[in-house]
């Protein structure tokens, strides 16, 4: 009777063996291989040869002593790219969770919205991205993607922004919060385009939420503002990892570092350089994704 | 007044502005949403004149199809949209197999190193393609597998400059954005009850005859989404076409980026204002497929995604 019951699951798992063979297949060949390749790549110079095929040359630690010290622009690309992650994942997060919520509430025309803040989805597309930009900024009234054609509008309204600024400087509000939210504010158009899906996956968290949590604070006497705080933000919590990540490797696919990447191998044909700066910015990448979302998960309420 | 009018009337004034609020925000959003699109297909229409006319603000005096009919004889439209077409939807039905069989796969069996493996998916959606689109050229540029090719023709092959790499990255399961694909099945078909196969096994049902009759049938929703996302990206996609320097007569997305040039040097227009024109024609012209797909699908869609367990 034992042995009966070890072989279906021996035979269970070749089943289920076979239904990811090609996936693992494709991952050890393209993904393992070329990762490995990558660093391989990023310690040697690459020339290639001219009846196809390429050789490479071990130069040890070169290309990193290179993009670091001598490289022109790398660290400056690298950091400004990590910059804007860093301030627009927070924003992109509250912003896409804020918005969730409000389109969560049934009220009259809500399919249609919901179709409206998904476009940016569809359209995601270099081509239409960029002449997106120029519309953007030809449209008369309309808001306009960078702060200082929004510091222009300003004055020409008679509004003045830097008036406020100063106001809240006197405050005593510092002021790289000003300058956060000033930039916030600039960026608007930039992080509603960036955050379609994340808003789909809020609304999709914030449903799966029982209605009876909701009942029983309800009956308990909890205002609206106890019960976000001791409800819905809780149950919401763990797909804000999923939102993090998402958000973290989105806004990199399509930084300046991939750019200067692309550019140093494609047109510079200087391959191991390359690799180095795709190496160093993924890297970057994942130990930010690390430290964040272990910082998340020690906080978050696992509810099953 | 006593205290139980005053209070209906309070929480009426409040429910009154929370409404006020959201229509104000959802509209302005709605409106940067929109306004950038309303604006390249009011400008497609306008003539030379309405270019340089400063009182002519989003409806054309004299509204004119030229620019449309440049565009689309210099994309050669219905040749390029079916191609990227055809390439698109055939590249959606291999990820949507072969990714729905590993999601499958992860969900529903125990094996081995399973938790090891399905760590790997995480880190094929956390790594950027732009670190290992190096390899993947060189890969391409010289193909073979296991030095068989090389064996029998004497030299690796060259896969450059045709579509096949992208269908084999696919078929692999590697393709654009696979790793999310697998994710979105593998959470999917964990959420499905297991009733549902053990009925089929007890009616002797085979195992590749329950996953496709009965475990896609039932996984609808998922399939939707993860068809309309690569489907979208797909025709989008610029980078992997970039990087594997596929035709554009299969990448529209990708033609777009020199039609202004075309236009420039075959008809002789030099004014970069005018170009632009031609451009957001263009622009026009590639987005109305994705419209129409959306449109058709938006409901599925959406409620698809919903449903289809991105959040387990």
């Amino acid at each position: 009777m034992k042995k009966k019951k070890t072989s279906l699951t021996r035979k269970r798992a070749i089943t289920g063996f076979l239904f990811i063979t090609p996936w693992l297949i494709g991952f050890l060949w393209f993904y393992l291989r070329s990762i490995i390749m990558a660093a391989q790549f990023s310690l040697s110079e690459l020339t290639v040869n001219p009846g196809g095929g390429y050789s490479l040359k071990f130069v040890g630690l070169s290309n990193y002593l290179y993009a670091f010290r001598a490289h022109g622009t790398f660290k400056q690309i690298l950091t400004t790219s990590i910059g804007d992650m860093l301030v627009d994942v927070p924003l992109i997060t509250f912003f896409s969770l804020f918005m969730a919520l409000l389109l969560n509430k049934k009220f009259k025309g809500r399919t249609i919205v919901r179709a409206i803040f998904f476009l940016p989805v569809i359209l995601n597309s270099e081509a239409i991205m960029g002449a997106m930009n120029i519309a953007r900024s030809l449209m008369v009234g309309g808001l306009s993607s960078s702060s200082t054609e929004i510091l222009e509008a300003t004055s020409n309204s008679g509004v003045s922004i830097d008036y406020y600024i100063q106001m809240f400087t006197a405050l005593g509000l510092p002021e790289t919060i000003l300058v956060y939210v000033t930039g916030a504010v600039s960026r608007i158009s930039d992080i509603i385009n960036a955050s379609g899906v994340q808003i789909v996956i809020f609304i999709a968290a914030l449903q799966s939420i029982s209605p009876s949590m909701y009942e029983v604070a309800r009956i308990e006497g909890a205002t609206t503002y106890e019960t976000f705080w001791k409800v819905t933000f809780p149950m919401v919590m763990p797909h804000i990892i999923t939102i993090i990540v998402y958000t973290v490797v989105d806004s990199f696919m399509d930084s300046d570092v991939v750019d200067l990447a692309y550019t140093t191998a494609f047109t510079e044909n200087n391959y191991g350089l390359s690799s180095t700066m795709s190496l160093v910015s993924t890297v970057i990448t994942c130990l930010i994704l690390i430290l964040v979302c272990g910082f998340i998960q020690k906080r978050t309420f696992y509810y099953n | 007044m006593d205290s139980n009018t005053k209070s209906i009337i309070t929480t009426g004034f409040k429910n009154f502005m929370i409404t006020l609020f959201r229509v104000i925000v959802l509209v302005g959003i709605s409106y940067v949403i929109i306004g950038p699109v309303l604006g390249i297909v009011s400008r497609s229409f306008f003539s030379d004149a309405d270019n340089y006319n400063s009182m002519v603000y989003l409806i054309p005096q004299s509204p004119t199809l030229e620019r449309y009919k440049l565009a689309s004889e210099t994309l050669d439209y219905i040749k390029t949209v079916s191609g990227s077409l055809l390439y698109s939807l055939s590249l959606m039905v291999i990820q949507v197999v072969m990714c729905s069989m590993a999601g499958y796969g992860f969900a529903r069996y125990e094996f081995p190193f399973k938790k090891l493996l399905f760590g790997c998916v995480v880190l094929m959606i956390v790594v950027p393609t732009h670190t290992i689109m190096l390899p993947l050229y060189m890969t391409f540029a010289n193909f073979d597998v296991f030095g068989i090719i090389k064996m029998i023709t004497g030299s690796s092959v060259n896969l450059l400059s045709t579509p096949v790499p992208m269908y084999i990255l696919t078929f692999f399961s590697c393709g654009l954005r696979s790793g999310l694909y697998i994710y979105i099945f593998t959470q999917f078909f964990r959420g499905l009850p297991k009733e549902i196969e053990e009925a089929a096994y007890v009616d002797g049902a085979s195992t590749m005859y329950t996953y496709f009759r009965i475990m896609l049938r039932n996984a609808i929703p998922s399939v939707i989404t993860v068809a309309i996302f690569s489907m979208v990206w797909q025709y989008n996609d610029t980078f992997y076409a970039k990087l594997f320097l596929v035709s554009d007569n299969l990448v529209i997305s990708k033609k777009i980026a020199s039609l202004e040039s075309t236009i420039g040097n075959v008809y002789k227009i030099y004014d970069p204002n005018i170009l632009e024109l031609y451009l957001d024609a263009g622009i026009v012209l590639i987005m109305i497929p994705l419209i129409i797909i959306y449109v058709a699908l938006q409901k599925y869609f959406i409620e698809g995604v919903e449903r289809s367990g991105i959040v387990g």
